[in-house]
C-alpha cells in the first residue's frame, strides 16, 4: 500500500476534483500518473479478453448476412437484450463517475443517476415498439421511412456520427487514463489495446459478438457492484441510517452531503440538464440499434423492462458504493492510518476527500480494495476495463452502420449496393473508426474531454430524438421539416455548447462565457421540434403531399407490425 | 399487403387497439415526466425539503424521494409491458388474423 501512495503526486490526486458540468464523463478528467503494475487485474482482464475473443470467433462463423452483422440475425431474446442494453449504457463514467461524485458531494450523485434512468420508460412507451416494427438496422431506417432518402439519411448519419465520435473520444481518453491508473500500463498502449480489441469484436463478430461482450460485461459489473454494496452495508448491520450517520461524521461537508448541493444552481440549468439526459438517451444511435436485435415488438418491450431494472438497480448500488467510499476511505483503518489518501489529516481534523489517491474517480476502485482486498481490487479494475470495451464496441458498430447502411447503401449507391458490399464497407469503416479513435485518443490525451459526453447527449436529444419521434407520430411532417429541424438541432446544440461556460471558459480559457448555461438542451430541443413543425406545415410541394399520404401505411405497420422485419431463419 | 392494410384500417378492433394503447402509453409517459421533473424542480426550488432529516436521524427526505423516482421508472415500465404484451398483443393478433 505504501508504494502505491508514493507513486501518486498530489497533483494527480487533485485532478479528480469534479466540476459540475463535466460529471457526464467524470472518469476522463485530469492528468493521471501511471500506477504500479497490477498483476491480479491484468490476469483477470486477460481472461476476459480471451473469453470475448473466443465468443467473437464463434460469432464470426454465424455472421453471414447483413442482418447477422447489424442485428445479430434478430434472434436475441428480450432478457439477453435487456442485459446487453444495460451493458451498452452503464459506462465507466457512470460507474466510477457517479460513485466519485457521491464520494465528493453525496446526494448530488443521485440527481445524475435519476436523470440517466428516466429516459428508459419514455423509450418504452413512445419509441421501442414503433422503432422495432418500422426499422431494419439503424434508427435512420425509421426516420426516413416515408421521406426522401438522401437528405434524411445524410442528416441521420451525421447526427449519429457526431454523437458516436464525441462519445467515443471521451471513452478512449477515459480508457487510456483509467488503464494507466489501474494496470500500470502506458497511456499509448492502453488506447491501442482498446482500439484493436474493438475493431476485432466488431469486424469479425458484428452485432452478435458485440451483444455478448456487453452481456458478459453487464453481468460482471452488476455482480461486482452488488458485492461491494453488500459488503459496505454489512459493515453497518444493513442499516442505511447507520451508514449515513457515519458518513456525515467523517465528511467535511457533514450533513450537507445528505441534501442537494451546488451541482444544480438554477432552475433553467436543472431543467435543461434533465431534458438532455432524458431525451438524449432516446436518441443515442448505439442504443436505438439494439432494438433491431430482437425478434419482434414484444421482445423489444421486454428488453426495456429488464434494462430499466438492471440500470436502476446499478445506480442504487453506485450510490451505496459512493457512501461506502466516504465511510471507508475518509475514516482511519484499524491501525489508525489513511491508506487511500495522499495526506493523512492532522490530529483531530477531518480528512479532505480531495486528497484521495488518483482522484475522485478512484473512489469506487479504492472501496473495492478496502472491502475485498487485492484480488477483488484486481477484479473491479478488470471490470472497469471490460466496461469501456463493451461501450466502445457498441459505439463503433453504430458509427459503422451509419456509414455503410445509411450513407453508402442508401445515399451513395441509392439502394443498389449488394449485401456483401454493404457489409464490406461496414467492416472497412469499423477499421477506420478504430484507427481514427486511437489517434483521437492520443491527440486528446491532455485535454479535458469530459464535456464531450454532454455534447453527445445534447446532440442526440436535439437532432436525433426530435426527427425520430416526429416521424413516427406526426403524419403531417415532411422531408423539409425533418431536414430543417434536424440540422438546426444539431448546429444549435454544438454552437451553444461551445459558447457555454464549459468549453468557452474552461476549455478555451476565455474570461467569460457567451452563452450562460452549461447545457443548452432546454433551448435546442424545443427549437428542433418547432422547426420541424414550422417547415412542415408551410411545405405544400407535391412530394410533401405524397409523404403525408404515405403516413397511413407507416402508421399501420408501426402499430401492428404488419410487414415488419422478422428474425432470420437460423 | 395493401389489401391487408385496408382491412386492418377498417377493423374497429384496430381503432380500439390504437386508442387504448396510445392513451395508456401517454398516461404513463406523463406520469414519468411529472415524477422526474417534480424531482428536478424539488432539487432546484425545494433544496430545504430534500435536506430535511426524517425523524431524528441523518437520513433526509431526499433519499426516499430519489429512490422512489428510480423505482417508479422500473414499475411504470413493468405496468406497460404487462398490459402491452398481454391484452394489446392479443388484440393485435386478432386484428392480424382477421386481415388475412
Amino acid at each position: 500500500m505504501r508504494s502505491l501512495v508514493t507513486r501518486f503526486s498530489a497533483a494527480a490526486a487533485a485532478a479528480g476534483a469534479l466540476v459540475p458540468a463535466s460529471v457526464y464523463a467524470a472518469a476522463v478528467e485530469g492528468a493521471v500518473q501511471k500506477q504500479a503494475t497490477n498483476i491480479e487485474a491484468i490476469v483477470m482482464f486477460m481472461i476476459f479478453v480471451l473469453a470475448t475473443l473466443g465468443i467473437t470467433f464463434w460469432a464470426a462463423r454465424r455472421t453471414k448476412s447483413a442482418k447477422d452483422f447489424y442485428a445479430a440475425g434478430g434472434g436475441i431474446t428480450g432478457f439477453q437484450n435487456g442485459l446487453a442494453i444495460a451493458g451498452d449504457y452503464m459506462s465507466a463514467a457512470s460507474f466510477l463517475g457517479i460513485a466519485g461524485l457521491v464520494y465528493m458531494s453525496g446526494f448530488d450523485g443521485l440527481i445524475f443517476s435519476v436523470g440517466w434512468l428516466v429516459g428508459w420508460p419514455i423509450i418504452l412507451f413512445l419509441i421501442a415498439e414503433r422503432l422495432r416494427n418500422l426499422g431494419k438496422y439503424t434508427f435512420a431506417d425509421v426516420a426516413s421511412y416515408r421521406f426522401q432518402q438522401t437528405p434524411i439519411r445524410t442528416l441521420a448519419a451525421c447526427g449519429s456520427l457526431a454523437t458516436v465520435t464525441f462519445y467515443l473520444i471521451a471513452q478512449m481518453v477515459g480508457a487510456g487514463k483509467l488503464i494507466q491508473l489501474l494496470f500500470g500500463m502506458d497511456y499509448l498502449w492502453a488506447v491501442v489495446i482498446v482500439g484493436v480489441l474493438m475493431i476485432a469484436y466488431v469486424t469479425f463478430g458484428g452485432m452478435l459478438a458485440t451483444t455478448w461482450v456487453q452481456i458478459i460485461k453487464a453481468v460482471l459489473l452488476l455482480s461486482g457492484a452488488s458485492f461491494m454494496a453488500f459488503a459496505v452495508l454489512a459493515k453497518f448491520g444493513f442499516s442505511p441510517e447507520a451508514m449515513f450517520s457515519k458518513a456525515v461524521s467523517v465528511h467535511p461537508k457533514a450533513t450537507a452531503i445528505m441534501a442537494p448541493g451546488a451541482l444544480i444552481s438554477d432552475p433553467i440549468s436543472a431543467i435543461s440538464l434533465g431534458m438532455a439526459l432524458m431525451f438524449g438517451t432516446a436518441g443515442l444511435p448505439h442504443i436505438l440499434m439494439r432494438f433491431f436485435t430482437v425478434s419482434d415488438a414484444k421482445e423489444a418491450r421486454k428488453s426495456v423492462f429488464y434494462a430499466t431494472g438492471f440500470i436502476g438497480y446499478f445506480y442504487i448500488l453506485t450510490f451505496i458504493i459512493g457512501f461506502g467510499a466516504i465511510v471507508l476511505l475518509l475514516a482511519p483503518d484499524a491501525t489508525g492510518a489513511y491508506p487511500f489518501l495522499t495526506t493523512a489529516p492532522a490530529a483531530g481534523a477531518l480528512a479532505n476527500p480531495a486528497t484521495i489517491i488518483g482522484g475522485s474517480n478512484m473512489a469506487a476502485i479504492h472501496t473495492a480494495h478496502a472491502v475485498g482486498g487485492n484480488l477483488f481490487y484486481g477484479f473491479i479494475s478488470a471490470v472497469a476495463f471490460a466496461t469501456i470495451l463493451a461501450v466502445v464496441a457498441g459505439l463503433t458498430l453504430a458509427g459503422a452502420s451509419a456509414v455503410s447502411h445509411d450513407l453508402y447503401a442508401s445515399v451513395i449507391a441509392k439502394g443498389r449496393a449488394s449485401e456483401r458490399d454493404e457489409i464490406r464497407v461496414s467492416k472497412i469503416t469499423t477499421v477506420i473508426i478504430g484507427i481514427v479513435s486511437i489517434f483521437l485518443g492520443i491527440a486528446f490525451e491532455n485535454q479535458n474531454v469530459a464535456f464531450m459526453v454532454g455534447l453527445a447527449f445534447v446532440i442526440a436529444a436535439s437532432a436525433n430524438f426530435p426527427i425520430l419521434l416526429m416521424s413516427m407520430f406526426w403524419g403531417k411532417m415532411t422531408t423539409r421539416g425533418a431536414v430543417m429541424g434536424g440540422w438546426l438541432g444539431l448546429i444549435s446544440s454544438v454552437t451553444l455548447l461551445v459558447l457555454g461556460p464549459t468549453v468557452w471558459k474552461s476549455v478555451l480559457g476565455n474570461p467569460a462565457a457567451i452563452f450562460p448555461y452549461d447545457n443548452p438542451g432546454a433551448f435546442t430541443i424545443p427549437l428542433s421540434f418547432i422547426a420541424i413543425w414550422f417547415f412542415s406545415i408551410t411545405d405544400n410541394s407535391q412530394t410533401a403531399q405524397d409523404e403525408r399520404r404515405s403516413f397511413e401505411a407507416q402508421y399501420i405497420r408501426s402499430q401492428t407490425g404488419l410487414g415488419a422485419e422478422g428474425a432470420s431463419a437460423h | 399487403m395493401k389489401e391487408n392494410a385496408q382491412r386492418i384500417l377498417a377493423n374497429p378492433k384496430f381503432q380500439e387497439l390504437v386508442q387504448k394503447r396510445s392513451a395508456f402509453a401517454w398516461t404513463l409517459s406523463v406520469a414519468m415526466l411529472v415524477i422526474y421533473f417534480g424531482f428536478i424542480l424539488l432539487v432546484a426550488f425545494g433544496k430545504g425539503f430534500l435536506g430535511t432529516p426524517i425523524g431524528s436521524g441523518v437520513t433526509t427526505w431526499g433519499i426516499p424521494v430519489g429512490l422512489f423516482t428510480i423505482i417508479s421508472a422500473f414499475i411504470l415500465t413493468g405496468i406497460y409491458v404487462q398490459r402491452a404484451n398481454g391484452e394489446f398483443d392479443e388484440l393485435n393478433r386478432q386484428i392480424m388474423e382477421e386481415s388475412k
